[in-house]
């Protein structure tokens, strides 16, 4: 396994030109061919994502501005989507407050306890299952499980919670891999000095986990930002109301039925339609001249979104290791 | 190492365990945390499978009737049929049009990224595939929408059948009419999996010992003989683990799919022609129709087939895994 | 009651309303019609305003508030209505807020049913979809009509009527030319909606008299009046169903042949007339008599309001339900 790290996969490979002169001319013209093909698929890839990316830039010029991203949509004109974006990033908080302690919890498990024993292969099972599951069966689980049985209705909480349980595999694999790369002689050291085992983890092993469990929230916050079969029957599918972020009025702890809780935008048993489900929906039911320009948009926010992800995942990742290291 | 470490906390060395420590408090928050997912499982087969059987117990519709080829739902248009056979085909026949246009990209990107790609070429292709997967299905289906189904209506409808006289005809036989079509489902589908098939396949390429590459290039072998003659053989079991792995992500996909095919709920005819699929059929029907009729029930039936392709595929999965160990 | 600004007022915006919606209908040739009796409903009921002013403000006059949250979900066909009412009431009234979603009329019945909502929509009545237990705990309040119209591809031209027998034998599949129904020589292509959808149910039991559709092949079946839109404006010999109210859209109305039922124009005013027969009752179910005082009994007042029923309907190009 060793020898897979390194630079070993680049030109060096090939031994000197001199022993390559064995091989036939055919062969060679066949080896040419296949690098120039391998070498297409990449450049392929490239391009289509170059493609894609200034394709939704050229669509966003003129639409996307500070007014589109914070206004309320309009039946008329261009509007906005704050509300909508308010939503996703509502969700995914939620989303995150719950994925987050339970998949980096459970990595510690896989990790640092899980023997080879029935019930780890039985996780791991589970693990693999529900990471293969259609998002769309997962969202009719939610619609049974939350809107029906529990009565909520369409909620941001019964979306969040279906999204939790579609991304807990992703996120305790990332955690546990991220555990996992912890060299074995920091936990050596650790015991050694009579530390249990729940210390050692607690202030040895997690700190130095930090950046991959960082890239493993930012990898999985991605997803779910994205995501939008799942709540497609469990958040709910409409234009929303105007947010109004002062309302405490009907404010009530005790008291869930008050008006607060069924509208307030920090309320999460409300629906809320986020910004992927409202491409969805405008592409299907949209009105009026502006609905192209409104999707080439909100794709354009989430496509960016998910390029800041992503490249903050990475630069998170590799800043957090330098310091850490360096420490 | 590793064997040593484990061994250490079991033995004596440390204090005498207080109350606090013999009931291992952090290791059962962290097992609950891991062991949650093989609930969320369990509850999801339950409920999934109690919805799906309800069309059999409840509605009284013979089991083999799934399998016929009519989907007639609609109990005022004379006798009902509940036959799910068209969209079964409809996913396997897209799913596989998919698979063949994306694995040999994907296993081509796999090569090119772990034995052709130099250092730089890899550190731009592997952020970018990583974006690819973050990139929302709804954006993929409205790139299907507004670029990829007007381009097969123009392009080969109106041009390519006259002006090639062999792919014209082809194309032109029973002709893109619309755009939206099996094809159009086929290749956003196989863009969406090539991030999937090409990290798989790329862990297998690299799982293949340094030495066996070193040896073969030793006997004067091209690059591509031993890609060829090596490499593929004995990563096999791993890339036919990434096609499955894509296959099942591909047979899951609803919104972008059901965006592009077309939808027309009959057998699948040519590739030309628009069809549909579990998924796009479950979009289309879930919300039109009321909880415990026969016809959402029939939905319900297609949500359990779904969740049974993605259950087989795990299983066909560890079995590759365990034969690619045993080897 | 009346103050004579603001019905001139009203009377502007009705006639602006029919005059954009009788330019549609100018495709199929028929002269402008008169505004139809909701028009001049909106004038003769409206309060007083001292000013000429949008229909928002005039709304807000009519409106008996009260605070509190509803959910209505269903109909993704009465979504645009419901949901431009909901937010006209929610600006007249602070401390109301109507969340309106789709869903689909089978969510709206099964979720209204079920509690889970206090306003379920549907194209479709719920004893057709609901067992009888179910639907009897439902209590239906047809607020609106909305009406379907039969769109080709601009290249079918000289077809601007269809008779009820014609569309029969095109959507059966006896007919697969337009030019067996007065059309140019090209084949029809079918964009058939979704067999659940109430727009499917109606044009098949008003138009088709329960005949069984053509399959396979050609046809397509799209969920949405966006894609039908786009799909019938590119594809040669294509036609579809789709709402008044997408059909008027500024966006799709250009790009449309829009056809004439056994002779009658498509208009709001036919419909509501009831000479236009691919036209159906617009549901908003409650679970149960909504209790006296309630936002639900509030909101479901105020969509049978001149605000709603004389404004907003028409500008929305539904009919409305009160005379």
């Amino acid at each position: 396994m060793t020898a897979t790290t390194g630079r070993v996969a680049g030109g060096p490979l090939g031994p000197k030109p001199s022993l390559r002169r064995k091989t036939s001319r055919g062969s060679l013209l066949a080896d040419r061919a296949a690098t120039v093909v391998l070498w297409g698929t990449g450049v392929f890839v490239l391009a289509l994502l170059g493609a894609i990316i200034v394709h939704f830039a050229a669509a966003a010029w003129g639409v996307v501005s500070p007014s589109f991203v914070l206004s309320d949509p309009s039946d008329t004109g261009l509007g906005g989507i704050g509300p909508l974006l308010w939503n996703s990033i509502y969700m995914l908080a939620l989303t995150m407050l719950i994925a987050i302690p339970v998949g980096i919890l459970g990595g510690i498990y896989m990790s640092e306890y899980a023997g080879e024993n029935p019930i780890t292969s039985a996780i791991r099972f589970a693990e693999e299952s529900i990471s293969s599951v259609p998002s769309i069966v997962v969202g009719l689980f939610g619609l049974i499980l939350f809107v029906d049985n529990f009565k909520w209705g369409f909620t941001v909480l019964g979306g969040a919670l279906a999204l939790t349980l579609f991304n807990l595999p992703l996120m305790t694999r990332l955690s546990e891999q991220a555990l996992r790369a912890v060299p074995q002689e920091e936990r050596t050291a650790s015991l050694a000095l009579g530390a249990t085992k729940w210390q050692t983890i607690r202030h040895v092993v997690l700190p130095l986990a930090i950046p991959g469990l960082i890239t493993g929230v930012i990898l999985t916050a991605g997803r779910v930002f994205g995501e939008a079969a799942v709540l497609l029957f469990t958040a709910g599918l409409g234009t929303p109301p105007h947010y109004d972020f002062t309302n405490f009025k009907t404010f009530s702890l005790t008291d869930t039925n008050t008006a607060w809780w069924h509208s307030s935008p920090w309320s999460p048993l409300r629906p809320g339609t986020t910004l992927s489900v409202y491409i969805y929906k405008l592409q299907s039911e949209g009105l009026g001249v502006y609905v192209n320009q409104i999707v080439d948009g909100c794709a354009a926010i989430l496509i960016s979104m998910v390029l800041i992800f992503n490249l903050g995942a990475r630069l998170l990742g590799r800043i957090l290791t330098r310091r850490l290291t360096a420490a | 190492m590793a064997q040593l470490t484990s061994a250490l906390p079991a033995s004596g060395l440390r204090a005498r365990p207080g109350l606090l420590a013999r009931i291992d408090l952090p290791r059962r928050v962290v097992f609950a945390a891991a062991s949650s997912m093989i609930l969320i499982v369990a509850l999801l087969m339950v409920f999934i499978t109690w919805q799906g059987i309800q069309l059999f117990i409840a509605d009284h519709v013979p089991v083999g009737q799934i399998l016929a080829p009519t989907w007639q739902p609609d109990a005022t248009n004379g006798p009902t049929s509940f036959g799910i056979l068209p969209f079964i085909a409809g996913t396997v026949f897209v799913t596989g049009v998919a698979l063949l246009i994306s694995t040999p990209l994907s296993v081509g990107l796999a090569l090119f990224l772990s034995e052709v790609a130099p250092r730089w070429a890899r550190a731009i292709v592997q952020p970018a595939l990583e974006i690819f997967v973050g990139i929302p299905s709804v954006v993929w289906g409205w790139l299907g929408i507004t670029i990829l189904v007007p381009f097969l209506a123009d392009t080969f409808h109106k041009k390519i059948a006259i002006s090639l006289p062999v792919v014209g005809q082809v194309f032109s036989m029973p002709g893109f009419l619309t755009g939206f079509s099996w094809l159009a489902g086929s290749l956003v589908l196989s863009i969406m999996i090539l991030p999937t098939i090409t990290s798989v396949s790329y862990d297998a390429f690299r799982a293949v010992p340094q030495e066996l590459r070193t040896g073969s290039l030793a006997l004067g072998t091209t690059r591509w003989q031993t890609i060829r003659h090596l490499l593929i053989p004995s990563a096999l079991s791993g890339v036919l683990t990434a096609v499955v792995l894509g296959m099942t992500r591909a047979a899951g996909e609803a919104l972008a799919v059901q965006m592009v095919i077309g939808n027309s709920p009959s057998m699948p005819a040519a590739i030309t022609q628009p069809v549909t699929t579990l998924t796009s059929q479950i979009t289309l029907d879930m919300g039109n129709t009321v909880f415990g009729e026969p016809w959402q029930d029939a939905l319900w039936t297609m949500s359990l087939v779904l969740l049974i392709i993605s259950i087989t595929s795990v299983v066909l999965v560890r079995a590759l895994n365990k034969r690619r160990m045993g080897s | 009651m009346l103050n004579g600004t603001r019905r001139l007022g009203a009377l502007a915006i009705a006639a602006a309303i029919f005059a954009s919606a009788c330019s549609s209908t100018a495709a199929t040739g028929t002269p402008a019609v008169t505004p139809a009796p909701a028009a001049t409903t909106a004038a003769a009921t409206s309060t007083p305003a001292s000013a000429p002013s949008a229909a928002p403000s005039a709304a807000a006059a009519a409106v008996t508030c009260v605070t509190g949250t509803i959910t209505a979900s269903g109909s993704t066909a009465l979504q645009p209505l419901v949901d431009a009412a909901a937010k006209q009431y929610d600006a007249a009234c602070s401390g109301a807020t109507i969340t309106v979603n789709g869903g689909g009329s089978g969510t709206g019945l099964t979720q209204v049913a079920a509690g889970g909502v206090q306003i379920g929509d549907s194209d479709v009545t719920a004893e057709s979809r609901l067992k009888a237990p179910d639907a009897a705990k439902l209590v239906d309040h047809i607020v609106t009509r909305q009406g379907w119209i039969v769109v080709t591809n601009k290249d079918v031209t000289g077809v601007t009527n269809l008779t009820t027998q014609q569309e029969t034998d095109v959507w059966t599949g006896k007919d697969t030319n337009w030019n067996q129904v007065g059309g140019p020589d090209l084949p029809i292509v079918l964009i058939f909606r979704p067999s659940s959808s109430g727009t499917r149910t109606t044009f098949k039991k008003l138009v088709l008299n329960n005949a069984t559709e053509a399959t396979g092949g050609q046809t397509l079946t799209e969920d949405s009046n966006g894609t039908v839109t786009t799909a019938v404006s590119k594809t040669d010999g294509a036609v579809s169903v789709i709402g008044f109210a997408y059909y008027n859209d500024p966006a799709a109305k250009p790009i449309l042949n829009g056809l004439q039922l056994d002779g009658v124009d498509a208009t709001v005013a036919n419909m509501a007339s009831g000479t236009y027969k691919l036209a159906a009752d617009g549901h908003m179910y409650s679970n149960g008599t909504p209790a006296a005082g309630s936002l639900t009994e509030a909101f479901l007042a105020y969509m049978m309001s001149p605000a709603v029923q004389g404004t907003l309907i028409p500008s929305k190009f539904y009919a409305p339900v009160t005379k």
